[in-house]
């Protein structure tokens, strides 16, 4: 199997994405971080035809489902308006509409929309790690991307 | 629809810091298995890769760094990191060697990579002082098997931790440098630094 470094190049980006959609930017680092601190327990059993993506979003699920709970239990909820540090002049800062847009998704759109189209993932492959069916989970990602459609794409034509 | 999210950047900055922290907990846990990191040398850049035992690979690019990540994944363990600060003692070394500043190498080695009569090849190396040269057929009586001259340049060419284990100051009889797991060249680069 190959060094467990090169699964934190190839697939990094996408679990960072995956967490930020699902959580927001401030949770999405810890999960992220966690997810693949567990998925490096687990790897060396991991057999070879594993579809890494699906192993590594079912793990990030898990994460994302513990700090959607741990949220839940502090006072302060999970902000729908990422305020993020200052980062005047980097590229990042034109994605800060999308990412809200997405944070604004009820949760369940938000997770079925970020493993479909932020991890590849196929819907049957997200219905076995969010539970539901795969037509359900289409549907849900179908009316997050009308939402996102409506809303940031909205906002962007707005901004010209 | 994947469009919309086509164009988003790579967020580099949480990027590092995700490796960072993934790299620090590993180390806490014990499950950094491989650690590995890369240093300039005048005889090109070396792969240098540490288990919780020591060193257990150097690899010049010759030989692929890429090769020598895969074998120890396979041979080691798959949980292999890039964590340079776990090789910082082994890089300084080399730096002070190749400054003529360090003749011997103090780092713990793990010599799992090396097995049989190699491995005892190996442990005739470091016998071998700095600065001086044994033929193949020395070190094979050396390590006790007078016969076996080849064996000792398979064992020197698959040298798990060469310049480290200097597998380089075995030459052949008629006094020329000979082949090397980093070639010919780097070869007769370090036998030079070490002659002057």
């Amino acid at each position: 199997m190959k060094p467990f470094e090169q699964v934190v190049a190839e697939y990094g980006p996408m679990v960072l994405r995956v967490c930020r959609a699902v959580l927001g930017p401030h949770e999405a680092e810890d999960a992220a971080a966690e997810t693949f601190l567990s998925a490096l327990r687990a790897y060396p059993g991991l057999g070879p035809d594993a579809n890494v993506e699906a192993w590594l979003v079912t793990i990030a699920h898990r994460k994302a489902i513990d700090a959607v709970r741990s949220a839940a239990r502090r006072p302060v909820a999970v902000a729908a308006v990422p305020d993020r540090p200052t980062r005047s002049g980097r590229p990042e800062d034109t994605d800060v509409d999308l990412w809200a847009a997405v944070a604004a998704l009820p949760e369940r759109q938000r997770t079925v929309l970020a493993y479909h189209h932020l991890a590849g993932l196929p819907y049957k492959r997200i219905a076995e790690i969010t539970g539901g069916t795969a037509e359900a989970a289409r549907r849900a990602a179908a009316d997050g991307i009308r939402t996102l459609r409506s809303t940031y794409l909205r906002e962007d034509e707005d901004d010209d | 629809m994947t469009e919309l999210f086509a164009a988003l950047p790579d967020d580099d900055a949480a990027l590092a810091r995700l490796h960072g922290r993934l790299v620090e907990a590993a180390a806490a846990e014990g499950i950094l298995d491989v650690a590995y990191r890369t240093v300039d040398t005048p005889v090109g850049t070396l792969l240098l890769a540490t288990t919780d035992r020591g060193l257990v690979r150097v690899a010049y690019p010759g030989q692929g760094h890429d090769a020598a990540l895969a074998q120890l994944a396979e041979t080691v363990s798959p949980r292999v990191l890039h964590a340079p600060r776990r090789l910082d003692a082994v890089a300084r070394q080399l730096d002070e060697y190749f400054g003529r500043r360090r003749r011997v190498f103090d780092v713990p080695l793990d010599l799992r990579l090396a097995k049989g009569f190699r491995r005892e090849v190996l442990d005739h190396l470091v016998d071998i002082p700095y600065g001086a040269t044994e033929s193949y057929s020395d070190v094979a009586v050396a390590a006790g098997s007078p016969r076996a001259v080849r064996a000792v340049g398979t064992a020197c060419a698959t040298n798990p931790v060469p310049v480290v284990l200097p597998c380089h100051r075995v030459v052949r009889a008629d006094g020329s440098a000979g082949q090397y797991a980093g070639g010919a060249d780097a070869k007769r680069a370090l036998l030079s630094l070490e002659a002057a």
